[in-house]
């Protein structure tokens, strides 16, 4: 992966006065470009086609695949959630099966 | 209307195909070469990828790559008091973070209940007095991973907290460059961050205009006397100090004064925990009154041994580690070698100011052949000291119960 962070683009908003009981040295503050990772992580087996369409494009699946096994009522609000209050387009046809699909996650040690 | 519904420059089908590619990668089956890490979650998964793909960052704990959600590992808290801002946790809302920040064209936005709309430069807001401060950011779920029974959220263990040398200007100063109107109530915080949907609520938070005005609150532009990493706010981030890490806003770009109260999703629903001491009730209870989370509570943590150590019997032992107040200073730290039965004080370290870490060590002397118990508690300046029994949410905030940490002695 590229990482064109530490490239100096730009050198401005130089302070002369020192750093009251710190460091006498001026703070510069520098331009930043980085990249960000992407994932590559997909949901697996049965089942898992809902999750791959419908959660991905706002998050990647580490987080869901590191949770605990959780009650299907505790996932039932967690859907209803990304759905009504962070407006996650999910197909009404999806909702039951991406609720099974994580009611039946069995952590993986 | 895909393209018109995300945010992100890759569609959800383009996103696919990409993904699709690299089905191969068997989820939960590390390539070969990935360095791994035991949480020690009760239940699991327990098992974390250790990472090192971010930019501006060191070795770290994947928990979630998008948006990004790293945690420190924790053998990095016996080095030092500060924690290093590449090792420094990270914790993002919202998936479209900008990735290039141009210092020259950056503006901060005061708006709102105030005599003069303003929008200030980096070079506006250098040119104000500056303060300096060391305090602890933590996670309000820090340590979530460890609840039982288990909830939902991000499964930290107890690396989603660092502390750094803080530097920047007060809110305060910057407020007063606007002119609060009389009737001001709340100061409401945005970064720069978005949902990759629209219509989701914007990530902010408030304070109350007169905390925002105490002149601790701080705007940051540096941590550990660099500017701050991307993904821990560059080139602006909230401070505040003694309250946990939700209303230290990365990116900080927005602010506005309210002359009313702040109903917004992130202060009225997200980030709120039970009105009870220590955010504490039973497991399974629903419909109890709530509050938005707000000052941390004591933490303290043995740093040179884990969890199953084998220690030498009959001589004496080091032990050391970092304790923190919460929202004042460390009193006193206390150490127990035989599960809570007798406890001993520790030596504290220097004094960086009351609201960062404090170092603290003891000698110990195990008895021979044992299985043993080590605790640690800290009681802070307010008299306040960790509990012994931990407590319980359904948001797996605001952990500090006396850690334990067994072995056997031989």
């Amino acid at each position: 992966m590229s990482q064109r962070w530490a490239l100096p683009l730009l050198l401005t908003a130089i302070l002369l006065a020192p750093v009251p009981g710190h460091s006498e040295q001026p703070l510069t503050l520098t331009s930043v470009s980085v990249e960000l990772p992407e994932s590559d992580n997909m949901f697996t087996g049965p089942g898992s086609e809902a999750l791959n369409e419908n959660c991905l494009a706002c998050h990647s699946a580490g987080m869901v695949l590191n949770q605990p096994a959780l009650p299907r009522a505790t996932w039932q609000a967690v859907v209803a959630k990304m759905i009504h209050i962070y407006k996650a387009p999910v197909e009404e046809k999806d909702v039951g099966p991406i609720v099974d699909y994580l009611t039946a996650m069995k952590p993986a040690n | 209307m895909k393209g018109r519904l995300f945010r992100h420059p890759l569609s959800r089908r383009s996103l696919l195909g990409q993904a699709g590619l690299a089905g191969l990668t068997m989820v939960g089956a590390p390539a070969w070469g990935q360095t791994m890490t035991d949480l020690a979650l009760p239940g699991g998964p327990s098992e974390r990828q250790i990472t090192k793909a971010f930019p501006q960052k060191g070795p770290m704990i994947l928990q979630r790559t998008r948006p990004p959600l790293l945690e420190t590992p924790f053998e990095v808290f016996d080095k030092g008091v500060f924690t290093p801002n590449d090792q420094f946790y990270v914790r993002w809302h919202w998936a479209v973070i900008p990735t290039e920040i141009d210092v020259n064209s950056f503006r901060l936005r005061v708006h709102g209940h105030v005599n003069n709309e303003t929008s200030l430069t980096l070079a506006d807001i250098l040119a104000l007095p500056r303060v300096e401060l060391a305090a602890v950011n933590q996670c309000s779920g820090n340590s979530r991973g460890f609840f039982q029974p288990r909830v939902a959220g991000a499964q930290w263990a107890n690396g989603a907290m660092g502390n750094a040398l803080w530097a920047g200007v007060r809110l305060r100063d910057v407020l007063d460059r606007a002119g609060v109107k009389a009737g001001a109530q709340r100061v409401r915080l945005k970064g720069m961050d978005e949902p990759v949907v629209p219509e989701a609520p914007d990530f902010m938070k408030s304070l109350d205009i007169d905390h925002a005005r105490d002149s601790e609150v701080m705007i940051a532009f540096a941590m550990n006397g660099e500017q701050l990493p991307l993904l821990n706010g560059f080139p602006l981030r909230l401070v505040v100090p003694g309250w946990y890490s939700t209303y230290w806003v990365k990116m900080l770009n927005d602010i506005e004064v309210l002359d009313r109260a702040d109903d917004s999703y992130w202060m009225k629903v997200a980030y709120t925990i039970p009105d009870t001491p220590g955010a504490d009730v039973k497991p399974g209870t629903t419909g109890f009154k709530t509050v938005p989370i707000n000052r941390m509570v004591p933490r303290s943590f043995i740093t040179n041994i884990k969890p199953g150590a084998s220690l030498p019997a009959g001589a004496p032992t080091s032990l050391r580690g970092i304790a923190f107040g919460g929202d004042t200073g460390v009193q006193r730290v206390d150490v127990s070698s035989d599960g809570g039965a007798t406890w001993q004080p520790a030596k504290l370290g220097a004094d960086q100011g009351k609201y960062g870490f404090r170092r603290w060590e003891v000698f110990i002397t195990l008895p021979a052949k044992s299985g043993f118990i080590l605790k640690v508690r800290c009681t802070n300046s307010d008299g306040l000291a960790q509990p012994d029994r931990p407590n319980w949410n359904p948001s797996g905030f605001m952990r500090n119960v006396v850690e334990s940490t067994p072995g056997v002695a031989g």
